[in-house]
C-alpha cells in the first residue's frame, strides 16, 4: 500500500495522546490506593491531560488531510454498525471530550472524594471520569487497529497482532512522553512511569517482532492464476490498459525498492525500541528531563518509520493486475 | 432476487478498448458529472475510468496465447467495499444488486478502495469522491431509450459481442446459460466476495481424428475385388505431355 502521511501522523499522534492519558489514569489510580505519592493535581494531571488532548487534536487534524471531502466528515459517524472507521470517528471525539473534561476538572480542582475506605483508599470524581476515558482509549485502539485488521485480503494486516501493536506502541509512546513530563512536574512519579514505559516498549517490541515474523512467512492467497482464472504457470502481463498512471498504480504501491523497505524496517526497530529503551534507562538513572524527552522524540520518529513500513509492507491483491505498463 | 451483471467472453474479446471508450463517453456526460482527465495530452496522463482492458500472455514462445482481459466493478453479491464505508455512500441496491456510490455522501476516504481486492474503485482527483462502474444504471431503466438500448454502454459497443448483460439469478437468462454451458467463472473466488460478473474462459474447438479414419475403409474397388493399380516405375506419357 502507499503510505499516506496523513494516516501515519493520525495513528501515531492519537497513539501518543491515548498513551499519555492512560499513563495519567494509571498514575492517579496508583495514588488513589496510595501506592504512589499524590501529586499536584492542577500542575500535573491538568497540564498532562491538556498535552494528551493536543496530540489527539493533532491526529484529528492530520486525518482531515486524508479525506477528499473533509467538509462532509460528519457523515462518517453514521455507519457504526458495520464500519470500524465509522466507529473510530465516533470514539475519537468522545475520548477528546472526556480528556478535556478530565483536564478541566483537575485544573479547577473539582475533585470531590466520593468515598474513602477504611485503609485510606479514596475514589475521586476525576477518577470516575478517567475510568470512562480509559474505556474510550482502549475502544479507540481497537477501532484503529481493526480498521486495518478487518481487511481480510490484506493478509499482512489481517491478524490480532495489528490491534495489539497499535495498542502497545501507542501506549509506549504516551508513557514515554509522560515520563519526561513527570520528571519536570512530579519527579516522585518519574521512576514509576519510566519503568512502565520500559515494560510496555519491550512488550511492544516483542509483539511487533512477532508480526514481522508472521508476515515474513505469509503466502499470498491470490495469484495471477486466480485473478485471471487462467490455469497456466507462466503468465505475463503485457499491458495494464493505459500508459500513464492511475489510482491503481499510485495508491496501492510504495514505489520503493525491497532494500529500501528492509532499511526502514531496521531503522524503526532501532529508533522505536532499542535507543528509547537505552535512553529511558539512562534518563531514569540520571533523572535528566533532556534524555527522557529525547527518548520520547526518538521513539516517536521511530514509530513514524514503523507506521510507514506497516503500510508499505501490505501487499494488496489488486497489484496483481498492475505489473507492467 | 435480481442480480444484474456482465458476463465477459474472453474467447471472443479482441482487446479493441471499444468498451473502455464507450463507457467513458457515456459516463463522463452523465448526470453524475464528468470523469476527470488530467494531462490527457501531456507527459503523465491520468484519469478516471470505470473499465479497463488489460492484456496478458501465457505460455512460452512459440506456444503463447494472448488474453485480453476487460475489468470493471464485478458487483459482488457480498461486496467487501460496502460494510467498510463510514458514511453509507457505498451501497448495494436490493432491487437489482448493482453496487453504487452516492457521490453526494462520499467523503473520499479511500477505505472502500482498500477493501476491494479487484482494484476497481478509483478516486476522482477533481471531484474527490470514489467512483466505479454503475452498470450504466442511468441507461437500464430509461424509458426514453428503445428497449434494445437499455443496456450498459460497453455491452452495446462491443463489436464481437464478448460482453453479455443480464440477470445472473434467473437460470434461463442468456448470462446464466452462458455461465452454465460455457464454463463461466468468478475472479479471486478465494475471498468469498461472490462477484456477480463472470468470465467465460478461452476455449478451443478441436476435432479428434483417429488413424483408421485417414484410410478409406469403404473403398468400392475393394468390393469388386479390384485393388488399385500399383505405382508404375517407368516414365509414362503423363510425365512429358500437358495434353
Amino acid at each position: 500500500m502507499h503510505p499516506a502521511f496523513s494516516v501515519i501522523f493520525l495513528t501515531t499522534l492519537i497513539g501518543v495522546g491515548q498513551g499519555m492519558f492512560l499513563a495519567l489514569f494509571s498514575g492517579q489510580t496508583y495514588s488513589a490506593v496510595e501506592l504512589l505519592p499524590t501529586s499536584n493535581s492542577a500542575r500535573f494531571y491538568a497540564t498532562g491531560a491538556f498535552i494528551a488532548l493536543l496530540f489527539l487534536v493533532g491526529g484529528l487534524i492530520a486525518s482531515f488531510f486524508h479525506l477528499g471531502r473533509p467538509e462532509r466528515a460528519w457523515r462518517a459517524a453514521s455507519q457504526w454498525r458495520t464500519s470500524w472507521l465509522s466507529r473510530e470517528v465516533i470514539v475519537l471525539p468522545t475520548l477528546m471530550m472526556l480528556v478535556f473534561v478530565y483536564a478541566l476538572m483537575h485544573y479547577f480542582e473539582w475533585d470531590t472524594v466520593l468515598f474513602t475506605n477504611a485503609k485510606g483508599a479514596r475514589l475521586q470524581l476525576t477518577l470516575v471520569v478517567a475510568c470512562f476515558g480509559m474505556l474510550a482509549t482502549f475502544a479507540l485502539f481497537i477501532c484503529t487497529g481493526m480498521i486495518y485488521a478487518c481487511l481480510k485480503f490484506l493478509q499482512e494486516w489481517h491478524s490480532p497482532l495489528t490491534v495489539i501493536n497499535y495498542t502497545l506502541l501507542g501506549t509506549a509512546s504516551g508513557f514515554a512522553l509522560t515520563t519526561a513530563f513527570a520528571n519536570l512536574n512530579a519527579p516522585e512519579l518519574m521512576r514509576f512511569y519510566a519503568i512502565w514505559t520500559i515494560i510496555i516498549t519491550s512488550a511492544g517490541g516483542i509483539t511487533r517482532a512477532a508480526s514481522l515474523l508472521r508476515n515474513a512467512q505469509l503466502k499470498p492467497k491470490s495469484t495471477l492464476q486466480t485473478a485471471l482464472g487462467v490455469r497456466h504457470t507462466k503468465i505475463q502481463q503485457k499491458s495494464m490498459g493505459f500508459m500513464g498512471g492511475s489510482v491503481n498504480t499510485r495508491d496501492f504501491a510504495h514505489h520503493k525498492t525491497a532494500l529500501f523497505l528492509k532499511n526502514i524496517k531496521w531503522i524503526f526497530i532501532v529508533l522505536a525500541f532499542v535507543i528509547p529503551l537505552l535512553l529511558l534507562w539512562l534518563g531514569m538513572q540520571r533523572r535528566d528531563t533532556g534524555i527522557l524527552l529525547a527518548a520520547f522524540i526518538v521513539q516517536y520518529i521511530g514509530l513514524l518509520f514503523e507506521r510507514w513500513f506497516f503500510f508499505a509492507q501490505a501487499n494488496h491483491p489488486q497489484n496483481l493486475y498492475y505489473q507492467t505498463v | 432476487m435480481t442480480q444484474l451483471a456482465l458476463v465477459i467472453d474472453l474467447n471472443v474479446c479482441v482487446g479493441c478498448h471499444a468498451c473502455v471508450t464507450s463507457c467513458k463517453e457515456w459516463n463522463t456526460s452523465g448526470p453524475a458529472g464528468f470523469m476527470t482527465d488530467e494531462n490527457p495530452y501531456g507527459k503523465d496522463p491520468t484519469g478516471t475510468f470505470f473499465n479497463r482492458v488489460q492484456t496478458y500472455e501465457f505460455g512460452e514462445f512459440p506456444n503463447t496465447e494472448t488474453l485480453h482481459f476487460p475489468k470493471s466493478c464485478l458487483h459482488c453479491e457480498d461486496p467487501p467495499c460496502v460494510p467498510v464505508c463510514p458514511t453509507g455512500a457505498s451501497y448495494k441496491r436490493k432491487e437489482d444488486g448493482i453496487v453504487l456510490v452516492d457521490y453526494d455522501k462520499c467523503i473520499g476516504c479511500r477505505y472502500c478502495s482498500w477493501a476491494c481486492p479487484y482494484g476497481v474503485r478509483e478516486i476522482d482527483e477533481k471531484q474527490r469522491v470514489m467512483k466505479k462502474c454503475t452498470l450504466c444504471v442511468d441507461r437500464l431503466y430509461d424509458e426514453t431509450l428503445p428497449v434494445s438500448e437499455r443496456k450498459p454502454a460497453c455491452v452495446l459497443a462491443c463489436p464481437t459481442s464478448a460482453r453479455l448483460y443480464g440477470d445472473v439469478h434467473d437460470p434461463d437468462s442468456e448470462v446464466s446459460v452462458a455461465i452454465r454451458e460455457s464454463g463461466g467463472y468468478q475472479l479471486m473466488p478465494e475471498w468469498g466476495t461472490q462477484p456477480a460478473n463472470h468470465y467465460l474462459p478461452r476455449r478451443k474447438t478441436r476435432k479428434q481424428i483417429h488413424e483408421d479414419e485417414l484410410v478409406r475403409a469403404d473403398n468400392p474397388l475393394k468390393k469388386e475385388q479390384r485393388g488399385p493399380s500399383k505405382p508404375i516405375s517407368e516414365p509414362t506419357l503423363d510425365d512429358s505431355t500437358s495434353w
